[in-house]
Order: C-alpha cells, then structure tokens, then sequence
C-alpha cells in the first residue's frame, strides 16, 4: 500500500514539475522576497507597523517574517490555489482520470498521492520564500541577531531556528487553503472556478478576522493561524496561539479533505 | 482467473435523472472472443464500457472481469484487464515515453520493461521524446494501444479504436488487432464501422437505445440474414418457366436480369440438375444474403443519437 501511493506520489510530483503552472507559484515564492529587499535597498522607508517591520534594516532574519505577513493575505493562497485547484480538475479536463483509474491503482490510493503532492507543494512554496528571503535580506543587511517581538534580542542562529519553526506553523492554514482548493477540484471538476473558489474562501476569512463583532471566532478562523508563528517570536515562547493553530488547521485540512476523498471514492468518471 | 468469464455483465442499468442510458444490459465474453459491440452513436456503448471498468457506477446490475466485480473488488477486478473508452488520453505536455512510463509505475508488476518493445510495436519508437501535446490522432490511438498492452493483459477493451485514423490507420490498427487476438488475446471491440466487426470478430451484440437488441455468433446472425438465391442465365425466361415449375422453389422474382427466389438447399440441388437437363445455360446461381450493414440498420432503425451523447 505504501509503496503504492509512494510510486504514484512521485509521478504526482513529476507531473507538477512538467506543468508551467507549478513554476509559475514558485517563481513567484522566489521573486516576491527579492523584489521586496530590492525595492527596500533602494527607498528609504519601511513597513513599521508591520510585525518585525521596523528591524528589517538590522538583520537579513527580519526579512521573511516581514513578507510572509504582506503574503498571507493574498499572495501565498493565490499561489497555493493554483495547484490545489488544479490537480484534480485538469485530470477530469484533460479526462486522463479514466486513464490512470484503469490501471492496479485504487481511487483510494491515487486520492491520497495527489494530497501529498499538493502539501509538499504548498510546503516547498512557504520554505522556498523564506529562505530566498533570509538569503536576500542578509545579502542586503546581514546576518545578524533579530529583535524579537518583546524586544529581546535574540542571536542569528536561534533566529535562523525561530524562522524554520515559524514557517512550519505558517504552512499548517496554507495547507488549509490547499486542502479546501482540493476539495473544490474534486467536486466541481473545474481548475478556474477551484482557483478562485480557494482564494475567495482565503480572503472571507480574512475579511471575518477584521469585521467588528467577530472577536469570539476570531481565533479559530483560518487568517487567524497566519499569525501563530508570533508565539516563537516571544521572549518566553508564548504556545498558545501555536497549538491552537496545530488543532484549528488540522480541522480545515481533514474536513475538506475526507469530504473530497468520499467524492473521489464515489464519483462517475465520465467526459467532460 | 483462468476459468473466470472475461466479461460477465448482468442487468446493467445506468440512469441519468429521467434518461435511460444503458438498460438491462446483458453481456458475455468468452475466452479468445473477438466481441464486437455494435451501436449507432449515442445508443449505450461507452456508457456501457465505463461501468465494464469500474468507471462509472451502475445504478442496477453487475459486472465481472475474470470473476471480479470493480465497483466491489476495485483495480484488483482490473488485473489483466486494459484498453481505453472514448479514444486513449495522456498528459499532454509529458512525452511519450514519460506517459508510459508513469502508467507503468501505476501497474502492477514490471511494465516498465516492456515500454520499448512497445513503441516499437506502434512504430512510434523514434517519436517517444516527443510531447504527446503535439501528437495526431492515429499517434495517440496507436500510443493507446501500446499502454493497453504495458498491462500484458488477457482482455483488451477498445472503444472505436479506428475512429479518426486514415485508411492506411485503419487497416494497420485492424491488422493489430488480428494479430493479438491471434495470440490468444480477448478482445472487446466497440464500434459502429460494420465491416471492422465483420472483419474481425467471431461474436458481436448490438445495442440499441441502451439495450441489447442481438448478442451471439456472427455467423448465426448472418445466417438469420440469408435473404433466397439469385439465378443469373441468357435464356431468362426459359429459365424462370423452370424454376416455377419446380419443386419447393417460391416467391420467383426477376430484375435486373436476375431472377431471385426463396428455396431450401436441396431444392437448389434439384433446380441446377433440372437447368442442366434443359441445356440451360447458368452463369450465376448464388444464395444472397443481407450485409451486416443491413441487418444492423434493420435493428437499430429509427435510432436517436441523443442519449449517451447527452450524458457523456
């Protein structure tokens, strides 16, 4: 059964590195923190009321935190969509899902790689633009300790640490986002509506966290999650908001994802 | 496996909504058959072909591949099972060789190893690097074939495997076919070219409007087709005022220069001794029988392609 899914899994991944669409997010992980630096090297100003926004000139560290807030509104959930709405659309587009759903693999089996391919997308893509940005900040303004968020200076390499468990938190809603865009792909078998359908949900709960009278659900919103890497960025850590964000993006991620993987497990494959 | 029926389908039915698809649908391929699946467009066909593959659900009846059910069993009931439905499609912008090669790692067993061989089969060996994107019709069919066969499998399924090829297309995917089946294969053929089916398979059913209007040997059905025999001379009428005199001759008819009537083998017999006798020269007596062509259009007369092309 692993092995299974594992040889269907890399195909998976193979197939999204022969598709423009996949460099086309990736691209835009790897240019948007450069354009960033670049724009920054060349003004003056700065974000300052952004988290970490006015250290962005002290260390290349403060960087990627700066652009994965500007990110989370729109930009990464954008880019995520773009796969997560695809993957199962275009197979019912292209009707290759009768091709590979004719061979030794169960539904059950080719739903699962295609899951996995998406969240190692979604992953390479958060990783990919952290760490191009820690690369252009500190090209641009070193590497040096980073001014954590009660003030406390904290040392590159415990920044470096900071960072890396920072963006494995912020993949946990994107990877929501990914698992709602994939639930659309599979029920409405169309890659445009799936994309925008993805990104919308992304923006209402967005636009839910900052609408008066919503402080109660506010935690458990998705947007919410965006801002859980603040915990690490304490002086102590602060936990809370890291482990709400673990158990409230398991649920944005396993509902989606069953209710599509019954759809998948059940649908009539037929011509488009 | 072995002792297994390729295809067993009982009481299929497949609704959409208010329409009837395919309806009470029975079918049975034996080992070796080549079985033609005969219908206008739009009569059932495909819809039938994807529930033979566990693509889509029937909403009542059941199906076995060598014994196995797949809505029940799952790709298991798939072993030895390949083809395609409504033409082969593959990732567009993967090559070739790539596409199978990631059908492979979708198959059980070494497929892998028999990708070359393959292309070279479907002569499309010198083209693998090539982007399927930028393939013609026939390219695609006959790469179709070649992932068909990547399975080795005991049953090929195909669903209108000449439609869009050229002539020579046509003929060299026939020859393939031929060829397969002569090497022990099953083959389940859907197809509404009639001289395909009669070229290639022993047992055919025709469907029409979803349900199957004739399932058995084609020899049979054709025999069900033998229209009388048709006596060609140049003393027409002498030989007409004989043939109406004889024995078990009837409904004598004559056009064209021919005189056509109904009579029993043995009748015949006695006739062509009888034109002998009376030094009547015969330069034809020939039994006559309706072309498949006929007897399909006669089944399946006032057929509307709306159904399966309005749910497809």
């Amino acid at each position: 059964m692993i092995s299974a899914v594992g040889r269907v899994y890399e195909w998976e991944i193979l197939k999204l590195l022969a598709q423009k669409r996949t460099y086309l997010g990736l691209c835009a992980a790897i240019l948007v923190p450069i354009v960033f630096v670049v724009v920054l090297v060349l003004q003056t100003g700065g974000p300052n009321d952004v988290p970490l926004g006015r250290y962005i000139r002290d260390t290349g560290l403060a960087v990627p935190f700066v652009v994965l807030f500007f990110m989370s509104i729109w930009g990464l959930p954008l880019i995520t969509s773009l796969v997560a709405g695809d993957i199962v659309a275009a197979e019912s587009h292209n009707d290759t899902l009768k091709t590979i759903l004719t061979r030794s693999r169960d539904r059950g089996q080719v739903f699962t790689a295609k899951v996995l391919a998406v969240f190692t997308y979604t992953f390479v893509v958060v990783f990919a633009l952290g760490l191009v940005g820690l690369a252009a900040g500190s090209i641009a303004w070193g590497f040096h300790p980073l001014t954590s968020l009660s003030g406390t200076k904290v040392s590159a390499g415990h920044g470096l640490g900071l960072l890396l468990a920072s963006l494995l938190v912020y993949f946990l809603p994107l990877a929501g986002i990914a698992a709602f865009g994939l639930m659309l792909s599979t029920v409405t078998r169309n890659s445009a509506a799936s994309v925008v359908g993805s990104l919308m949900f992304a923006l209402l709960m967005q636009l839910l966290g900052v609408l008066p009278g919503t402080e109660s659900i506010r935690p458990y919103l998705l947007g919410t999650q965006f801002d859980a890497w603040h915990g690490f960025l304490r002086t102590p850590a602060d936990w809370v908001p890291v482990v709400r964000a673990v158990w409230v993006c398991a649920l944005y991620i396993f509902i989606p994802v069953i209710a599509a993987y019954l759809v998948f497990l059940r649908r009539d494959v037929a011509s488009q | 496996m072995s002792n297994a029926l390729p295809v067993g389908a009982r009481g299929l039915v497949k609704l959409y909504g208010e329409l009837v698809a395919v309806d009470q649908v029975d079918l049975t391929v034996e080992q070796g058959d080549v079985f033609g699946y005969l219908g206008p467009n739009g009569a059932g066909k495909t819809t039938s072909l994807r529930m033979l593959l566990g693509l889509i659900r029937p909403t009542a009846g059941s199906v076995e591949l060598f014994g196995r059910d797949p809505h029940v069993d799952g790709a298991k009931a798939l072993d030895g099972v390949a083809g395609f439905v409504e033409g082969p499609t593959f990732y567009p912008y993967l090559t070739a060789r790539r596409n199978l090669r990631l059908l492979a790692a979708y198959d059980d067993g070494d497929s892998r190893s028999r990708i070359e061989g393959l292309l070279e089969l479907v002569e499309l060996r010198d083209r693998g690097d090539d982007k399927v994107g930028g393939y013609s019709h026939g390219m695609r069919q006959r790469l179709g074939i070649a992932a068909a066969l990547l399975r080795d499998p005991k049953l090929l399924l195909l669903d209108e495997p000449t439609t869009g090829l050229d002539p020579a297309g046509m003929r060299d995917m026939r020859d393939l076919v031929r060829r397969l089946a002569a090497e022990g294969l099953t083959v389940l053929l859907s197809s509404h070219l009639l001289t395909e089916v009669e070229e290639l398979c022993n047992r055919v059913a025709i469907i029409r409007k979803g349900q199957i209007v004739y399932e058995g040997q084609l020899h049979d059905l054709m025999a069900t087709a033998a229209t009388g025999f048709r006596l060609r001379s140049p003393e027409l009428d002498r030989a007409k005022a004989l043939l109406l005199s004889q024995p078990g001759i009837r409904e004598v008819t004559s056009d064209d220069g021919s005189v056509r009537f109904q009579a029993d083998e043995e009748a015949v017999a006695a006739l062509s001794i009888a034109l002998g006798q009376a030094r009547i020269g015969v330069t034809a007596l020939v039994p006559e029988s309706a072309s498949l062509e006929e007897l399909f259009l006669g089944m399946t007369e006032g057929e509307q392609a709306e159904v399966e092309e309005a749910v497809a």
